[in-house]
């Protein structure tokens, strides 16, 4: 095999050969990377189904030229006939004993990680209301009342934490890639997901049921934190509002009546209809992730809130001058 | 009228004659005089309509073209779609197109390509070559696949053309609930009526692709050597029998809440959305199958040519296609590994998933063994075929990956799914198609296709997708959802998405190439060899002039390729030393043979040309298309006219009563003209249609069920149930109605017309009071079918027998008037056991209804 040979040698004299094929593998590592991807998995769920997807990624690929290469050898290379016993041998054992053993090989590995995917969860309960096109989360933790929030996953790792899903109107599907896999979310029913972070980081979640005209602009981003910097989040978040609530961006929310739909707790707002905002800017996106959290994007938002996903409940407050859009928007900045 | 009574009629119908043929028989030579003669007669009873006239033609050669035809332009219609569709992904946060038209285009993409596309496909093609492989001179029922053609074709442009008016349907190809029965506007109503209507013709379809293979074969053509596509034709055909109807059920209960709001899928009033996944993908599931099997089926053709050899492995290859029929009915959950149902359920549907993985195992293995013991010249088909196992076998690895529910868990609703699900169409369907059409086009057209464009068309094809679909896995796995209009470009997906676009169009390049290869016109090209590839099976008999009669005459065929194994057999079906090689009446005839061995059974006459079909479609077509605009007056007009087009049709053309019993079919051998009962091809296709039937009622009552199994409250306390009393005399009516269509059969066929008529009197009224009393049973308790889920589903039970019981009595009606007519006479008798047959389903029909309406909410 002169070819192989002249190949390694190459390499061997050619560094650079060796540094660029470095650099391709890792550019290749890196493509696979992501903050919604299942590659670089940062949950216990995601590393189990990462590591089954490479050993069936190799035996897919070995069993693919192998399947293919037969059939090229018989079409291209060995064109004249092969014994009558060896044909009905590849039948039996190409069509029965092969798949027979492959397939009874992965259903044994890939089911028996079915009970730690779905092992009962030992710490914080979130539950999770699909609406439409935002996320409803309420936070209970072991010790103390619950606490309502929205578009934002918060998790600490060292424990297993247990999702109730439930839907508003329409199915939807609950997914962040990097922890594990999905879960719907039905209408008039609960469904139970649980996940195991294992390391801290801000990852990317979406809805992964078709659930209408902006189902695309349906995610999240799921926040992944130390216990205890996790405690002290949700104590943050239990409390009521932090901003002034006589300041002039203030008047502008209620005055245009946003309390009608949004809660501010310990104000008059209550609303139930729209997301809860008591703690809107320490949250990592806006509008369940189709916008970054900052005071232009909020003023763009409210303005019109249709141009950033087509169909919203909410409506739009284009009669307020940019002004008071941006005192509004500079305000709700201050909503910690 | 006669007056003995116990007098049995002498039926006549036992074949007379020599059969088998000996070889001194089929040695005979024929007057050339004689020949010429019978040619001229045979040519003039299957002469085409000229002119505009053209399009009443009813030949499976005309009906299949223009099903093909038309099925492929439906595919180009929706692979523009996909195309606007990648323009828009190519890039992030993009707005070429809108979020709603990108819904529309999406959901549009899959419901055409599926229902407009991979299985009228599969039927179009195979009307046009089943008989061709079978030497039959058409099929049973000509004017039943013109009826399905015009009713496809209306249907097709209602539901594609509904993207014009930006009114198309936006909720997915899968249309679940509760986003599809909420959904505004038209749209929904145009998915659910309009695909209706075309899987109305589809089923009308199957049934008579089932019946031609059963009952048309050539004599001796046992089953077990008949030509692997027709065994796929059987397989196909009854899956497509049993899994349609489970939609259609679906689909009526999903239009009664879309229109009347009968909460079937409404969580709020006890109904459940689950229902609706479960009925959709015990169809969708087999659905793949139904589009797989036949490009499997065009291979098993394309690859013994190749081979030049007899395929190794037939018994293998039919027991696979049976088993992955059957399998491909217990899988359908894995479509819904991720809605919380219980580990143990998830872990069988894995395990029956992979199971799929043998029997196609098994197929493609024996086409590889075919071309290791044959000597294999590669042809352009075979580097279709060649294409096709690249692709499939990557499609179908991954298949194996996500049938594991872990890992569906992951990459369910993501673009890994969108790579995988067109890796096996692709590979399933698209690339084995194209081969059959590489392969076939001589035996269609007479021509041949460029062997040049063709390596174009595959290699840009071929590369463009890969290029296309290839990338996808991994934009999936970096967490891209299935049906988003839109992405931002800090995740990863951009240059992925760019990529997949600029080989959607390399793709489209492909398919532009092969369309103008298709299409151009080749009238100064030669004619094509009558038999270009050496082929072995007997449509390669078919001489290079059409004459439209199929073969000049009916083999007597007892080999798998008669064409390699049978000496002489083509020089003896061109000199009309066969069946049936005259036509001195100037009628369209074909053999009728019996099930299992094809011993010939009746010589039968079918129909020719006729406008009447066009009506019936285009009224039936508006009996399902006006509701969607809430019309339903005109609708109901609609529907009449339709019904009274498929009297007239039928009267006019079925069943007819020869001028002599029997006649000689040839070879010494005579055959009756008319038989009925379940030797008659017109019997069968009531059988069979009344099975998918009875499997959309069994669908139906699986929802009842469904109801009281998964939810705690079904029937609610306190819930009104119907009145039983009521119901049982609806049920002994109806139960009378039956006995009374039976009687009259019976009467009629000893002789007693006058009793018969009596009965027939009898049975539509005694049906119309059970109608009415099955109705009252449930309206006067007060059954409130908009309050909650239970009530509705009682409701939906007697509308949908009601509507069948309904239907039975125009049948009752029908024969009533055949007997006073003189259309049906104690020895021709058809109809009477025809109607009786679908009235065997009707009681079934009522008494389950009765007993799960009445007797049911009792006993729970």
């Amino acid at each position: 095999m002169p070819h192989r040979r002249e190949g390694i040698e190459i390499f061997a004299r050619k560094p650079t050969a060796v540094v660029a094929g470095a650099v391709f593998a890792a550019f290749g590592l890196s493509a696979c990377e992501g903050p919604q991807s299942a590659f670089g998995a940062t949950g216990a769920d995601a590393i189990q189904l990462e590591t089954l997807f490479i050993v069936m990624l190799v035996g897919a690929a070995i069993l693919w030229v192998a399947v293919n290469g037969l059939f090229f050898y018989v079409t291209r290379v060995h064109t004249t006939s092969i014994s009558r016993r060896l044909a009905n041998g590849v039948i039996i054992g190409g069509g029965i004993g092969l798949p027979l053993v492959v397939v009874t090989a992965l259903l044994v590995y890939g089911l028996s990680i079915m009970p730690d995917q779905r092992a009962e969860g030992d710490g914080l309960v979130v539950k999770v209301t699909g609406e439409k096109w935002w996320w409803r989360t309420e936070y209970q933790p072991l010790a103390g009342a619950p606490v309502v929030s929205a578009n934002e996953i918060r998790l600490p790792t060292g424990s297993r934490t247990t999702f109730e899903l439930t839907s508003e109107r329409v199915i939807h599907s609950f997914w962040i890639p990097k922890l594990g896999g999905k879960m719907d979310m039905f209408p008039g029913r609960t469904t139970v997901l649980t996940l195991e972070p294992v390391t801290p980081g801000i990852y990317r979640g979406q809805c992964a049921e078709f659930c209408g005209e902006s189902h695309a602009l349906m995610a999240f981003k799921a926040v992944v934190m130390e216990p205890d910097a996790f405690d002290a989040w949700l104590e943050a978040e239990a409390a009521p509002i932090q901003a002034d609530p006589q300041a002039p961006g203030a008047e502008i929310f209620f005055g245009e009546g946003c309390g009608a739909c949004h809660a501010l707790r310990g104000t008059q707002a209550n609303g139930a209809v729209g997301p809860d905002l008591t703690h809107l800017a320490t949250r990592e996106s806006l509008a369940a992730a189709a916008l970054p959290m900052n005071r232009e994007a909020l003023a763009k938002w409210v303005r019109n809130p249709e141009t950033y996903k087509p169909g919203v409940k909410m409506p739009a407050y284009d009669h307020l001058s940019d002004e008071e859009l941006d005192t509004l928007a500079g305000w709700l900045m201050e909503l910690k | 009228m006669s007056k003995t009574r116990t007098h049995r009629i002498d039926r006549h119908t036992d074949p007379e004659g020599p059969y088998p043929p000996t070889e001194e028989m089929l040695a005979e030579p024929i007057d050339p005089e004689l020949r010429k003669a019978q040619g001229e007669r045979l040519k003039k009873a299957w002469a085409m309509p000229k002119g505009w006239r053209y399009i009443s033609a009813v030949n499976n050669s005309e009906v299949g073209k223009w099903y093909s035809l038309t099925a492929f332009g439906f595919m180009i219609l929706a692979g523009i779609m996909s195309l606007i569709m990648r323009v828009q992904l190519a890039v992030p946060e993009n707005d070429f197109v809108s979020a709603d038209l990108y819904n529309q285009l999406f959901t549009m993409h899959g419901s055409a390509m599926m229902f407009l596309f991979a299985v009228p496909m599969f039927e179009a093609i195979s009307i046009l070559l089943l008989p061709g492989f079978l030497g039959a001179r058409d099929m049973p029922f000509p004017r039943l696949s013109a009826y399905g053609y015009w009713a496809f074709l209306i249907g097709g442009i209602f539901v594609m053309g509904s993207i014009l008016f930006g009114a198309a349907p936006d909720s997915g190809w899968f249309m679940y609930p509760p986003l599809a029965t909420q959904s505004e506007g038209i749209g929904s109503d145009v998915w659910l009526l309009g695909l209706s209507f075309i899987e109305v013709a589809s089923i009308a379809a199957a049934v008579e692709l089932i019946v031609g293979t059963l009952k048309c074969r050539p004599p001796g053509m046992r089953v077990n050597v008949m030509p692997l596509y027709a065994w796929y034709v059987l397989v196909v055909g009854g899956m497509i029998l049993f899994a349609f109807p489970p939609l259609i059920a679906g689909d009526f209960l999903f239009e009664m809440e879309r229109s009347f709001d009968w909460p079937f899928f409404d969580p709020t009033r006890g109904g459940d959305p689950m229902l609706w996944q479960h009925l959709f993908w015990i169809f969708g599931h087999p659905e793949v199958y139904i589009i797989f099997l036949p490009s499997i089926a065009i291979a098993a053709m394309v690859v013994p040519t190749a081979a030049q050899r007899p395929i190794v492995g037939y018994s293998w290859i039919v027991l696979s296609a049976v088993g992955t029929g059957f399998l491909s009915f217990g899988l359908w959950v894995h479509h819904m590994f991720t809605t919380g149902l219980p580990a143990l359920s998830l872990g069988f549907f894995s395990a029956a998933s992979e199971a799929v993985v043998i029997p196609t195992g098994i197929q493609l293995f024996a086409f590889v063994a075919t071309l290791m013991v044959g000597r294999v010249k590669m042809s352009l088909p075979m580097l279709w075929i060649a294409g096709a196992l690249a692709i499939f076998t990557a499609g179908g690895l991954t298949g194996v990956m996500i049938a594991i529910a872990p890992f569906d868990w992951q990459v369910h609703d993501s673009y890994f799914i969108v790579a995988h699900l067109h890796y096996t169409l692709f590979g399933g369907m698209v690339f084995p198609l194209i081969a059959g059409i590489y392969y076939f086009y001589p035996f269609m057209t007479k021509k041949t296709m460029s062997v040049r464009l063709g390596r174009w068309a595959f290699w840009l094809l071929f590369t463009g997708f890969n290029i296309t679909f290839l990338p996808m896995h991994l934009t999936g796995l970096k967490g891209m959802p299935r049906r988003v209009f839109t992405y931002p470009g800090d995740v990863g997906w951009d240059w992925l998405n760019m990529i997949s676009t600029i080989g959607a169009f390399i793709a489209a390049a492909g398919f532009a190439v092969f369309a103008y290869d298709l299409l151009r016109p080749k009238g100064r090209q030669p004619k094509a060899p009558r038999n270009p590839w050496n082929g072995g099976t007997l449509e390669w008999s078919a001489e290079t002039t059409d004459h439209g009669w199929g073969s000049r005459s009916i083999p007597y065929v007892t080999t798998r390729y008669p064409l390699w194994q049978q000496k002489g057999i083509v020089e003896r079906m061109d000199e009309g030393r066969y069946y049936l090689p005259d036509a001195e009446e100037g009628l369209r005839e074909t053999l009728v043979t019996s099930v299992i061995d094809a011993k010939p059974l009746q010589v039968m006459r079918v129909t020719g040309p006729a406008w009447v079909t066009l009506w019936a479609a285009a009224f039936t077509g508006g009996a399902f298309i006006l509701p969607t605009f809430h019309i339903y007056v005109p609708a109901i007009i609609s529907g009449v006219l339709a019904i009274l087009c498929i009297c007239y049709w039928l009267w006019t053309s079925t069943a007819i009563i020869p001028e002599k019993t029997k006649k000689d079919a040839g070879l010494g051998l005579k055959l009756p003209i008319y038989i009925s009962g379940p030797g008659a091809a017109g019997w069968w296709g009531v059988f069979i249609t009344m099975l998918g039937d009875a499997t959309a009622f069994a669908s139906l009552i699986f929802g009842v069920f469904f109801y009281w199994t998964a939810s705690p409250d079904f029937p609610p306390e306190g819930s009104i149930h119907a009145n039983w009393i009521v119901m049982a005399a609806a049920a002994a009516l109806l139960t009378a109605s039956w006995g009374a269509m039976l009687g009259s059969r019976q009467l009629n066929m000893n002789g007693r017309g006058d009793l018969a008529t009596a009965c027939l009197v009898a049975a539509p009224l005694l049906a119309l009071a059970g109608i009415g009393a099955m109705i009252l049973s449930v309206w006067l308790p007060g059954l409130e079918p908009t309050s909650h889920v239970y009530p509705a589903v009682m409701w939906g039970l007697v509308v949908w027998t009601s509507a069948h019981v309904g239907a039975g009595v125009i049948m009752q009606l029908y024969c009533l008037a055949a007997v006073i007519f003189g259309k049906v006479t104690p020895r021709y008798d058809a109809p009477l056991w025809n109607v009786t047959l679908f009235w065997h389903f009707v009681i079934l029909t009522v008494l389950v209804t009765a007993a799960v309406v009445a007797a049911l909410p009792r006993v729970l």
